[in-house]
């Protein structure tokens, strides 16, 4: 677009700048997939870079035969799902609503939901509330709580806004009422929308660790990030580099959390650059006319 | 046309004289019960989970007693106020959570701009998506695995920071021991993990810049560095204003999760942040009342912060959030 006369140093900078950002954030992953393949014995004398020496997959049988793995996963996915639902179904509809200049007391229900960005009542108060309900321990403590996300839903508000005031209109005179509109017209036609903001809440919902922290007891009903916690960061202190889990076999306490790392992380790794023109698009819409 | 339908009346009636209430109050619920009726999960959502919590706030007046509840508890007045001030960790709390959050902010709100001016420069769009891909995808690690990830490379045994310094021939570092490290590991690992993600608001303002702009200056010379600073920049100046009040407004909000992930006793010392504190002493301890009269204290700080910077900004730019 820009066609400068003369090649300056600008270029160079510029392309030593985004090789580095590119090398710093792939080369971590490199690494632990490296290690995570490797035998022992490289890992242990540090000779492992960029490609597995020794090849094998002796830790990701060791993780992935370890039925805790799984309940987590099982429960992540749960918590996941669940709470996408709920978080999408109450946050557009709330949208929808927010976005109708015809609703009366808009602008003070606005107000309301925006004050809550800036100021809250904690931890602790949340804690109480939550608590007081019945919520701890249970399936709901991990999806109500946050289920709407104040960001999320001004964002779709705004989606929804730009959606031409026609379409509300030819709805009206087929007979629908609002909740058909939002049905029958925003909702088929916001699919995009919707994609974005669940993927946003469904990467909130998977990677969160605070929720289960606080509201979670019973060991059975973890997430995995809770159980890769304690896998991983719990003991790192105590144990040695080595340890020793089933017979002889020599586990290097590395090659394994890595494995551990690679499997948790790999089911976002492998879905998002597929959905990222969604949530591109998505963000950028909001941000323009927010 | 949106702007004719006025918000509180029903749209295609004319109002000349008033009428009595109970029939204003009939039509406003006629024209508007479907779309509160969508809203009201949503309304419920915020009274229970946002706004309750906020009511409970009263526990930091009183001595909170799990049994009696809140309203049957004691009244104590300022008392836990008083004892949070008077406390020796009052001030390293303070500095620990200000400082963290400053460098955050000095550090972590220029890096996206640079990164997104120069992706903006970029003239091969595969080559821009590839940067892209990559810098966005830390974003979507949990806290817990970018936590794990720091510790174990900044490990002295074997993590892959240490064996490079060893490999220059250096002494191996204990980073997670040393209390003056904490905030630059923090601080590294934020813009790490968020860089790539914070660009797409600033390229979604970049596509806003004018192209003729650019001609123009092309027309009177400006090297590529020039345009940046005369023509991108005052482009993109608003955006950069919103993104930076709200991120002086979260100063004092750092994130609970990733700093308690990457905490250990050894390095409370810098690494002890108000958040963490109020779970410790709150939750884990069992001192409601006390726990939550801390947060209450920086919450109304964090408050006054974006107040602050909204103001000073619609004086100065007249670019403001509200």
């Amino acid at each position: 677009m820009i066609n400068s006369q003369r090649p300056g140093i600008f270029p160079i900078v510029s392309a030593v700048i985004l090789t580095i950002v590119v090398v710093v954030t792939l080369y971590p992953f490199v690494h632990m997939l490296a290690v995570s393949f490797s035998g022992d014995i490289y890992v242990m004398q540090n000779e492992i870079t960029v490609w597995p020496k020794g090849f094998n997959v002796k830790m990701y049988d060791l993780v992935l035969g370890d039925p805790k793995i799984w309940t987590a996963f099982q429960n992540t996915i749960v918590y996941t799902a669940l709470g996408t639902a709920i978080s999408l179904a109450l946050t557009s509809m709330g949208a929808y609503a927010l976005s109708r200049t015809q609703m009366a007391f808009r602008k003070s229900l606005t107000m309301l939901i925006v004050f809550t960005m800036f100021f809250g009542g904690g931890m602790i108060p949340t804690y109480l509330v939550v608590r007081s309900l019945g919520l701890v321990d249970t399936i709901w403590g991990m999806v109500l709580p946050g289920a709407v996300s104040t960001w999320n839903l001004i964002l779709m508000r705004t989606f929804f806004s730009g959606i031409p005031k026609e379409l509300e209109e030819s709805g009206r005179l087929d007979g629908l009422n609002d909740i058909g509109i939002f049905l029958r017209i925003m909702v088929p036609l916001s699919t995009a929308s919707f994609a974005t903001i669940a993927l946003f809440y469904a990467v909130g919902l998977w990677n969160n660790f605070q929720l289960p922290l606080l509201y979670l007891r019973t060991p059975d009903t973890f997430p995995l990030q809770v159980l890769l916690r304690n896998l991983i960061l719990a003991g790192t202190a105590s144990s040695g580099d080595v340890t020793r889990i089933g017979g002889d076999n020599l586990i290097v306490e590395e090659s394994l959390k890595y494995a551990t790392i690679m499997v948790s992380t790999l089911p976002i790794l492998v879905v998002y650059p597929f959905v990222q023109k969604y949530f591109v698009k998505g963000s950028m819409i909001g941000a323009i006319k927010g | 046309m949106t702007q004719a339908s006025a918000t509180t009346r029903p749209i295609g009636k004319e109002k000349p004289i008033p009428e009595p209430k109970a029939s204003r109050f009939k039509r406003l619920w006629q024209s508007n019960k479907y779309l509160w009726l969508l809203f009201l999960p949503c309304l419920i959502y915020y009274l229970v989970f946002r706004y309750a919590p906020m009511f409970g706030l009263v526990i930091t007046f009183k001595n909170y007693n799990l049994f009696k509840g809140i309203w049957a508890s004691d009244w104590v007045g300022l008392k836990y106020y008083r004892l949070f001030l008077n406390n020796p960790d009052f001030w390293p709390l303070m500095k620990n959570t200000f400082l963290l959050g400053l460098y955050r902010l000095i550090f972590g709100f220029p890096a996206p701009i640079i990164l997104a001016l120069l992706l903006n420069e970029l003239r091969k769009a595969a080559v821009k998506r590839f940067v892209q891909t990559v810098s966005y995808l830390p974003h979507f690690i949990s806290n817990v695995i970018v936590a794990s990830m720091v510790i174990m490379f900044l490990s002295p045994t074997g993590g892959l920071v240490n064996n490079l310094l060893t490999e220059l021939g250096f002494e191996p570092i204990n980073f997670m021991n040393k209390p003056e490290m904490f905030r630059g590991i923090y601080v590294l690992s934020e813009i790490w993990q968020h860089i790539g993600w914070e660009t797409i608001i600033y390229l979604a303002a970049l596509t806003a810049v004018d192209p003729q702009l650019y001609e123009a200056a092309s027309i009177d010379g400006a090297s590529r560095m020039r345009k940046m600073w005369h023509v991108t920049l005052p482009g993109i100046s608003s955006a950069l204003v919103i993104t930076l009040i709200l991120n002086i407004g979260q100063v004092l909000e750092i994130g609970f999760e990733k700093v308690y992930l990457m905490q250990n006793p050894a390095i409370y010392d810098t690494a002890d942040i108000i958040s963490t504190y109020v779970y410790r002493i709150g939750l884990v301890q069992g001192n409601f009342s006390y726990g939550s009269a801390i947060d209450l204290f920086m919450g109304i700080i964090s408050l006054i912060f974006i107040y602050g910077a909204n103001w000073i900004s619609r004086r100065v730019s007249e670019t403001s959030l509200w």
